[in-house]
C-alpha cells in the first residue's frame, strides 16, 4: 500500500473540543499573533530613536482607538500565553498531569490572564 | 500513569542517552532554551507591562528619557533578546508542524530566522542609540 492510501486515525474534528485541547491551541495562536504584534513595539522604539516626527507618527496610531484595540488584544494575548506558559512549565517539571489538576490549572490560566490584562489597562487608564 | 513514574521513565535508549542527541541531532538544546527565554520572559514582561502601562501616552522627551536610563535600557535589550530568541523557536515548530513541502519548509524556516534576527538587532540598536545620546 502506497504511503498515500495507509488509512488514517480520526482526525482532530471527530472530537468534541475540550477546555485542555482548545487551550492548548490557543497557546500556540497567541504566540504567533505575539510575534506579529510584537512588530508595533519594534516600530515604537524604532521611531523613537528615529526621531519625533517618526515618534509622533507611531505615536498617533497606538494612541488611536484602532491602535488602542489592537494593544488591548496584545495585552490579552501576551497575558494568556504568560500564565499558560508558566502552566507548560509546571507540566515540563512533571507537575499537573491528572485530568482534575489539569482543568483546574486551565481556570486559574484564563482567570489570572483576565485579571492580569484588565490591571494592565486600570494601570493605563489611572496614568 | 501515576506522575511519579512519568518523571522518572526515559523513552530514550541506553546509547541515545550517552550521546545525548535525538534525531534532531540536536538532543534536547532547542527544547532547553525555549523554556529557559520563557523563564526569563515571565519577570521581563511582568515588568515591560507594567512600566509601559504607567507610562501610557509619554510625550517623545519622555520616551526618550525612560529608554535611555541605563537600568530600563539594559533590561529593554534583554527582554529583546529573549524575546526574539523564544519567538524564533516557537515559530520554528509551527512551521516543522504545519508547512510538509521540504522546499517551502526551509524557505519559511531561514525567512522567519532572519526576520527575528533583524527585529531584535534593529530593536537593540534603537535602545542603544536613545541610550547614548545619538
Amino acid at each position: 500500500m502506497s504511503a498515500h492510501n495507509r488509512p488514517l486515525s480520526p482526525h482532530l474534528q471527530v472530537y468534541k473540543p475540550q477546555l485542555t485541547s482548545v487551550m492548548s491551541i490557543c497557546h500556540r495562536a497567541t504566540g504567533i499573533a505575539l510575534a506579529a504584534g510584537v512588530l508595533l513595539l519594534v516600530w515604537w522604539v524604532v521611531a523613537a530613536a528615529a526621531g519625533p516626527e517618526a515618534f509622533a507618527t507611531a505615536h498617533g496610531f497606538l494612541g488611536s482607538w484602532f491602535g488602542m484595540l489592537i494593544l488591548f488584544g496584545f495585552t490579552g494575548a501576551l497575558m494568556y500565553h504568560l500564565c499558560n506558559g508558566i502552566r507548560h512549565l509546571f507540566w515540563d517539571a512533571g507537575y499537573g498531569f491528572e485530568l482534575e489538576t489539569a482543568y483546574k490549572s486551565g481556570w486559574m490560566t484564563l482567570g489570572a490572564a483576565a485579571v492580569l490584562t484588565v490591571v494592565a489597562w486600570i494601570i493605563v487608564a489611572a496614568g | 500513569m501515576s506522575e511519579n513514574s512519568m518523571r522518572s521513565t526515559s523513552m530514550r535508549s541506553t546509547l541515545g542517552r550517552v550521546r545525548h542527541l535525538g534525531s534532531a541531532k540536536e538532543g534536547v538544546h532547542h527544547w532547553w532554551m525555549q523554556r529557559l527565554t520563557a523563564l526569563a520572559l515571565v519577570p521581563l514582561v511582568l515588568w515591560f507591562v507594567v512600566s509601559v502601562a504607567g507610562l501610557a501616552g509619554m510625550d517623545y522627551a519622555g520616551a526618550l528619557a525612560w529608554i535611555g536610563s541605563p537600568s530600563v535600557a539594559i533590561t529593554l535589550v534583554l527582554l529583546i533578546g529573549a524575546t526574539f530568541y523564544h519567538a524564533q523557536l516557537g515559530l520554528q515548530v509551527v512551521i516543522e508542524d504545519y508547512i510538509h513541502n521540504e522546499g517551502l519548509k526551509i524557505a519559511a524556516l531561514v525567512l522567519v530566522k532572519f526576520a527575528m534576527i533583524i527585529l531584535a538587532v534593529a530593536s537593540i540598536f534603537a535602545v542603544l542609540k536613545i541610550a547614548f545620546g545619538g
